[in-house]
């Protein structure tokens, strides 16, 4: 069967929105994607994106990010498990072990000049648009 | 997007911001023999803006999580500005005063000391 990509995506975009509203209303907040993946926020303007991800309690020395192919980002590291000595557990909901999150960005990035940083247990990166993916004004000639 | 239409979405992100989503925080919750500890994660909460409170044997916890970058464009949205909210029932009994709560990294850490009261005693047997 052949499927039109674009008719695919834009299926797969509304299929992964309504998710997302079913997650809202259900109060998930994007903990649905359990902290092995954690959830995302991208925004853009014509410099930019700039992504942020949850990683809270996570040391910036255990976090890897990468950028490969100009535009796939990838964020990996662990977090590791509060180990009081002499306790006695009574609920451990909060994720321990490795995580990973890769995300295709729609443009390319200059991987050279990503920042990141880390903010109340946010990462936040700012990947720069390639020069070539920067929006352009193009100017008109007049006759 | 033109710029219209990214000023009506950084409207509605800004009321979305006075509203939020309610989420409950994972937590972890232990217990020494001189305190009962408990874990949340509350990513993207300052410290100014979590509240935590016992009352009457009940210890709450509340954080607002505000939107950020609103003045950029949306590409990708899974979180949204969140109230965190949650709150547990605990049996020991705590010295309140001598409660304390810090914030790092989106980890709310809070001690409870448990009163000298409830504290396990060894007991000198005599013979």
């Amino acid at each position: 069967m052949f499927i039109n990509p674009k008719v695919f995506n834009t299926l797969w975009r509304e299929m992964e929105g309504f998710r997302h509203e079913f997650d809202r209303a259900l109060g998930r907040n994007g903990q649905s994607y359990g902290a092995a993946t954690p959830a995302l926020n991208v925004w853009e303007d014509d410099a930019a994106f700039h992504l942020e991800t949850d990683l809270p309690g996570v040391a910036a020395d255990s976090v890897d990010v990468t950028v490969t192919e100009g535009n796939r980002v990838t964020v990996t590291g662990e977090r590791k498990a509060a180990e009081p000595a002499n306790a006695v557990w009574h609920r451990q909901e909060r994720f321990a072990g490795t995580f990973t999150r890769e995300l295709a960005l729609p443009a390319p990035v200059d991987a050279d000049k990503v920042e990141a940083r880390f903010e109340h247990g946010v990462l936040k990166l700012t990947l720069p648009k390639s020069e070539a993916a920067k929006p352009r004004k193009i100017a008109i000639k007049a006759e | 997007m033109n710029n219209q239409a990214v000023a009506e979405r950084n409207q509605e992100v800004a009321e979305a911001q006075d509203v939020g989503v309610l989420a409950r925080p994972r937590v972890d919750v232990m217990e020494t023999e001189n305190e009962v500890m408990l874990l949340a994660d509350l990513p993207g909460v300052k410290s100014g803006d979590v509240d935590v409170r016992f009352e009457n044997g009940e210890l709450t916890i509340h954080g607002r999580r505000f939107a950020s970058n609103a003045n950029k464009k949306r590409a990708l949205t899974e979180y949204e500005p969140t109230h965190y909210h949650r709150s547990f029932r605990l049996t020991e009994d705590i010295a309140a005063d001598r409660i304390e709560a810090e914030l790092k990294a989106g980890v709310l850490t809070v001690r409870l000391p448990k009163a000298e009261a409830a504290k396990p005693r060894k007991i000198a047997v005599k013979g």
